[in-house]
């Protein structure tokens, strides 16, 4: 009997030892459903643990660069919608800063407040998103309905005032493209005001889940070193103790004005970055509450004939209103020559636009420093000897977009 | 050169031999740097001036000017708090710069990009290849002589 048993225990021990030192090489994605978009990975595997990733981006390169050399400076805003699909208002915000520094143009407080309130209620936008799928990625389903049902009420209020529910362009060199509609604000004040507990039923589920500890604590680690070094930015950054934000530390848009903390940990591991976010959308709310609440009254443009389409009314009484009308629309505005670099803090870290003047009504050259290109960069660190399901994790606590990386 | 305004500025004291020219603009200052300075200059400027990230590497393509490519580098010191930015010509016959990718690891990407989309080559890079378009891409898209639509006749 006993020598049937050592008869068999090798037969079945020699293949698992030979394929335990086979390396194998795993394509993962451009189709992956956690790689959240077309990113394909280039996984060397030993077993289940990864000796070497190396991210291939690109699919989503539309060359939106060169169309702005082609495009007016005011037409130019619909492009940065179409950048990073998440946050297309802190797109159009950093490239209006951009283009308003170029002109020295003087923004009225009240586009300023709508601006901040718009672009927070993006980061709300773009966390819930994230939340929802980087949870269904590690198998709490039931997070990504809870998730959504909140988006699509930031979507109703986005579609609101633009008609459109994610590339809104609202968001215009010189301000706002129209005055806000009438029962608006009452529509955030409302969503708003449940927001937060909201938030705690997130945190219900999750925070103190076991499974959701086991999948992301510990998980997911590189140094601070090496993310500095690497390019990576964003709520990576503050989960790992290095409080850096662009409102804070270099406020745009009337930042200076609002009171709010930014949320660090030092654990730097998955949860870590989960707990940043999640502390992140109740100061967002923080703010947005604070936008609604002091709102100045007053235009939502600048005051500044010849770059900004004058008023309906005045076109059809006031020759020059007319003149200027015609002219915007089919020449734009020039530009003085220069050069800006505009940062601010998107979602998902520092988002920046160089945008290059020439002095005509096209930019001569626009650059976008996405953030989720240098957060990227870090995966070939950060995977690097960790088990494949533990990629899965790290990637969602990235948060990238790929439109944003590949442009 | 230098205006009086920068002569006191930090970065200006650290790298003063190698700066071409600078200017003060818009709130950000930019030093004009020669090509083969560039990576001599940026390792001075991290390890002794703090600015320990590499925010943003791009090119701007001047033609058809001569030197043709500006390559500009943006600076970040989180110490400080403060930007800066770095500006190098290279000509446009057979463009090429040393790269940075020694002193930070985060202008492997950026410096693909450039070499990408404007064709610029970085001496010494570790994988000089192309990132966002497809490997048998034929020219550069963003330089100004690449149509914007339609295909070459």
């Amino acid at each position: 009997m006993a020598s049937s048993f050592t008869l068999t225990e090798p037969e079945i021990a020699t293949p698992q030892t030979a394929t335990s030192t086979r390396r194998m090489t795993l394509n993962m994605g451009p189709q992956h459903p956690s790689t959240h978009g077309v990113l394909r990975l280039e996984l060397e595997l030993e077993g289940e643990v990864i000796r070497s990733a190396k991210p291939d981006i690109g699919y989503l390169h539309t060359g939106i660069e060169k169309e702005f050399e082609v495009k007016t400076y005011q037409q130019a805003v619909t492009l940065t919608d179409r950048i990073d699909y998440l946050a297309p208002l802190s797109n159009n915000l950093c490239y209006s800063l951009a283009v308003e520094k170029l002109l020295g143009l003087e923004i009225p407080p009240m586009a300023q407040w709508t601006r901040v309130m718009l672009v927070e209620l993006t980061r709300l936008n773009s966390h819930l998103v994230w939340l929802g799928t980087h949870a269904l990625d590690i198998g709490a389903m039931s997070m990504f309905l809870y998730c959504m049902r909140e988006r699509e009420d930031i979507l109703r209020i986005f579609e609101m005032y633009s008609g459109q529910r994610m590339m809104t362009s609202y968001i215009r060199i010189g301000g706002l493209a129209l005055a806000p509609p009438r029962g608006w604000h009452n529509r955030i004040k409302s969503f708003i005001d449940g927001f937060p507990s909201k938030v705690d039923e997130y945190e219900e589920l999750l925070t103190n889940n076991r499974i959701w500890i086991g999948r992301t604590k510990g998980v997911g680690f590189i140094s601070v070193e090496d993310m500095l070094d690497l390019g990576v930015t964003g709520p990576m950054l503050r989960a790992a103790g290095v409080n850096w934000d662009a409102r804070k530390q270099a406020p745009y848009s009337s930042y200076e004005k609002f009171d709010f903390t930014v949320p660090t940990r030092t654990e730097n591991d998955v949860y870590a970055r989960y707990l940043v976010r999640v502390e992140e959308m109740r100061q967002s709310a923080k703010i947005v509450k604070q936008a609604l609440d002091g709102m100045p009254e007053g235009a939502f443009q600048a005051d500044a004939p010849g770059l900004m389409l004058p008023e309906r009314e005045k076109m059809k009484t006031q020759m020059e209103s007319l003149i200027y009308h015609f002219k915007i629309v089919t020449e734009g505005f020039r530009v003085p020559e220069g050069e800006v670099y505009q940062v601010i803090e998107s979602p998902r870290g520092e988002l920046g636009y160089y945008v290059v003047s020439d002095g005509t009504a096209k930019p001569y050259r626009v650059h976008i420093h996405g953030p989720s290109f240098g957060n990227l960069q870090s995966i070939p660190t950060l995977a690097k000897g960790s088990m494949i399901s533990d990629v899965i994790a790290s990637m969602g606590s990235m948060d990238f977009v790929l439109g944003d990386t590949d442009r | 050169m230098i205006p009086e305004t920068l002569k006191d500025h930090p970065a200006v004291r650290l790298v003063e031999d190698s700066i071409l020219s600078a200017k003060f603009d818009h709130g950000e200052v930019t030093f004009e740097i020669a090509p083969d300075r560039i990576v001599d200059v940026c390792r001075r400027l991290k390890h002794e001036g703090g600015y320990i990230r590499l925010s943003d590497l791009t090119a701007v393509d001047r033609y058809p000017e001569e030197p043709r490519f500006e390559i500009v580098y943006h600076l970040h010191s989180l110490e400080h708090n403060q930007r800066l930015r770095l500006r190098s010509r290279v000509s446009g016959a057979q463009p090429a710069i040393a790269s940075v990718t020694e002193v930070w690891r985060a202008a492997n990407w950026y410096e693909r990009e450039v070499f990408d989309l404007f064709g610029v080559a970085f001496h010494n890079h570790p994988e000089l290849e192309r990132i966002l378009l497809p490997a048998d891409w034929e020219g550069h898209p963003l330089r100004k002589d690449y149509p914007v639509t339609g295909t070459r006749v």
